[in-house]
């Protein structure tokens, strides 16, 4: 056994940089999805590590709900601006101006299901051949299943049944023109591996991860940010509370948690003892037991 | 705390996504909601307890047919060790997908239902645990509630799987008797089974030795990428990023660049902005070298004094993958870390029963075959032999016509 220092962050961290960058060698015209949330700043952080001092052989792309937490385009593009990247953003509201999609009513209504169309649409215009994302294997059942190189059809759909074998840690990136791959570097971390790696890396976030105070109302059993995303009623109590979210997405379909964690080490031990998964606060996958499934096959992240 | 990756091998029947369900359970690894979306679900046990089974069936297609399909990945972790579970499934027409899942695995559980002793896919499993050079096995001897906790029954079956281990040249094997129902020494220690002197299955993995990392001493990287910032001030910066294989590379090393043969010393190692005296297996960096040397993606830096086999025909095991059958008249791409080339299979040698281990001629390799084959590859390869070195030697195989992973190689030699 040799006797270095190598423990799982480590491990972890090295099978993610290797993965980019196989992407960079692989690939004509990748892109990293960026959300502003926490994974996808893990990413960055990964990508750093993976190529600089040279630049990122990517740019970054954010699929702009039009429905954000004001903190976290705040954060995206502060973060830009210090690492000297292109980012490239694809809106849902022109997808929306254009007839592409058609935003969503009633009191439920959301945004995050127009995204998949936005993003086809990006991938198409600018033609990427991989699209990296910030997805865990622990997040949720059918995501489990996925590949870290995930093939994609020419109409954006995953097909669970007919997978690529990937073997070792041999990445097969040959596609199809029109197909394009979807690369998942942090696939084998958990929640909890992500909060202890931005620790251990100081990694900034975007303030709404950490507790604040903030108008909520409470729809299905969810803390949800009161805001004009979302369509409110008379029945809607608004209500002041501490609160902090756990993942970062489109306003009308991310719930808050009730929280005191102000610092990154009082989220690792919320987290630790918490009996609720992450995914458990967003709204999108609780519609069905197959409900990220379906949004895969689609075409979704 | 490291991570140890296993997989297990065995069919719905054997209650092989029941024991890692009681894995996940009894380690408090099932979170409210999960829980909850379980209690919805309409499949239970005949006594009305929660079907642990569920929680690894990820997709619709396995829920409604109550079957493993794919690797299915699960994480959890004690203050002892984080684990990363790949649930593989076990019947005969999902072999490529336990070749897929055990690829990358340390460890092997592998199940056999008390009832039925050693069968026909506990041959298998086993053999492919032996093809994939897995160094821990682990038989869980599952539904001891079924037949009364019986040591006698216990005995014989381990007796007959020791015959079976040794024709495989299985070193390393622990065994333990469950009930992955009932929870008996899957987490707790079994209170009716007090003839097992043993560990229960968390803590023999708990403590099982990961000296996986570092199995070959001899130093291997796989260019995967050049990092040449050409900005003004690292104008000359030429830095060759990958991920050490194998072995360690220490500053001043005397190193040989593959396939060109060009010898330089490592000037530098880099890791984002920390600069290293040595790198070692596992760790992804940028290595310097000392001489102006044309490296480029698919080249490997191996240490001077420790060579790899260099050839263009090479011995290996192959398991087919595809639904299209191997064709030895066409040109496959064959994917050996970073590198790409072409190649054919010149010779099938022969092919494996892997239910009986009986090796006969063969013509044709359908899916799911496994056996031994001729690799001729268009540039020479700088591999290792699979048993001494499992990352650099292996290798997949895709089929130019559909981008498909068809193929699965374990070099065993090179021929001359």
């Amino acid at each position: 056994m040799s006797t270095y220092n190598f423990d799982y962050l480590d491990e972890l961290e090295a099978e993610a940089i290797h993965i980019l960058r196989e992407v960079a060698g692989q690939f004509e015209k990748p892109a990293l999805l960026f959300s502003g949330g926490k994974d996808s700043i893990t990413l960055v952080r990964l990508a750093e590590k993976a190529f600089r001092p040279g630049k990122f052989p990517f740019p970054l792309v954010h699929i702009d709900t039009g429905h954000n937490f004001e903190e976290t385009i705040t954060y995206r593009d502060q973060m830009v601006e210090r690492i000297g990247e292109k980012l490239i953003i694809g809106s849902v509201q022109e997808s929306i101006d254009q007839a592409k999609v058609v935003e969503q009513t009633g009191k439920n209504a959301s945004r995050n299901a127009l995204q998949t169309v936005t993003l086809l649409d990006t991938i198409a215009k600018y033609q990427f051949d991989a699209c990296i994302g910030g997805a865990r294997r622990d997040e949720e059942k059918a995501r489990a299943k996925e590949r870290i190189f995930s093939v994609r059809d020419e109409f954006g759909q995953w097909d669970p049944k007919r997978q690529r074998p990937e073997l070792w840690n041999i990445y097969n990136g040959k596609i199809h023109k029109g197909e394009n791959i979807r690369v998942f570097p942090i696939s084998n971390w958990t929640e909890l591996d992500v909060w202890n790696y931005i620790r251990r890396e100081k990694i900034d976030l975007p303030s709404i991860y950490f507790s604040h105070e903030r108008d909520c109302i409470t729809r299905n059993g969810q803390l949800m940010a009161a805001s004009p995303f979302l369509n409110m009623d008379d029945e809607d109590v608004v209500e002041r509370k501490q609160v902090r979210f756990r993942t970062v997405g489109d306003m009308s379909c991310t719930a808050a948690v009730e929280s005191d964690a102000f610092l990154i080490d009082d989220i690792i031990s919320e987290i630790s003892a918490s009996k609720i998964s992450e995914r458990g606060a967003r709204l999108d996958d609780k519609v069905s037991e197959a409900a990220m499934e379906d949004r895969k096959k689609g075409g979704y992240f | 705390m490291n991570i140890l990756k296993f997989f297990t091998a065995g069919s719905v029947d054997d209650g092989k996504s029941t024991l890692i369900g009681r894995l996940l359970y009894d380690t408090d690894s099932i979170l409210a909601d999960q829980l909850e979306a379980l209690q919805r679900s309409n499949r239970k046990n005949d006594d009305g307890t929660i079907d642990l089974a569920i929680l690894t069936d990820g997709l619709r297609a396995e829920r409604e047919q109550g079957i493993t399909i794919d690797v299915a990945y699960k994480y959890f972790q004690t203050e002892k060790r984080k684990f990363i579970i790949a649930d593989t499934p076990g019947h005969i027409q999902y072999t490529r997908n336990m070749v897929t899942g055990a690829s990358t695995a340390n460890l092997a559980i592998i199940l056999i239902d008390a009832r039925n002793g050693v069968v026909e896919q506990t041959i298998r499993h086993s053999y492919i645990v032996s093809l994939l050079g897995i160094k821990h096995v682990v038989v869980c001897i599952n539904k001891m509630d079924m037949v009364d906790y019986s040591e006698t029954v216990y005995s014989s079956i381990i007796g007959k799987y020791k015959i079976l281990a040794q024709q495989l040249k299985l070193a390393d094997v622990t065994y333990i008797p469950v009930s992955a129902l009932k929870g008996d020494n899957v987490v707790q220690a079994s209170e009716t089974m007090q003839w097992y002197e043993g560990e229960s299955l968390l803590h023999f993995l708990e403590k099982v030795d990961t000296d996986h990392l570092d199995r070959s001493q001899l130093a291997r990287m796989p260019v995967q990428w050049v990092v040449r910032p050409q900005t003004e001030e690292l104008h000359d910066y030429r830095g060759y990023a990958g991920r050490i294989l194998s072995g360690t590379f220490n500053v001043n090393d005397k190193v040989t660049v593959l396939p060109s043969g060009a010898s330089s010393v490592v000037e530098k190692i880099e890791f984002f902005d920390e600069t290293l005296d040595a790198a070692h297996a596992g760790q992804s960096v940028i290595i310097h070298l000392k001489d102006d040397v044309d490296i480029s993606r698919g080249d490997t830096i191996v240490n001077a004094s420790a060579l790899p086999q260099e050839t263009k025909l090479i011995e290996a095991d192959l398991c087919w993958m595809d639904t299209r059958a191997l064709d030895t008249s066409i040109m496959y791409n064959i994917q050996h870390n970073s590198k790409v080339t072409k190649c054919k299979i010149s010779e099938i040698l022969h092919k494996v029963d892997i239910n009986t281990l009986e090796k006969h001629a063969a013509e044709v390799f359908k899916l799911n075959d496994i056996g031994r084959v001729i690799v001729k590859t268009a540039d020479a390869l700088a591999f290792d032999l699979y048993d001494d070195n499992r990352a650099n030697g292996s290798a997949i195989l895709v089929d130019t016509r559909t981008n498909l992973t068809v193929g699965a190689l374990m070099f065993r030699a090179a021929v001359e």
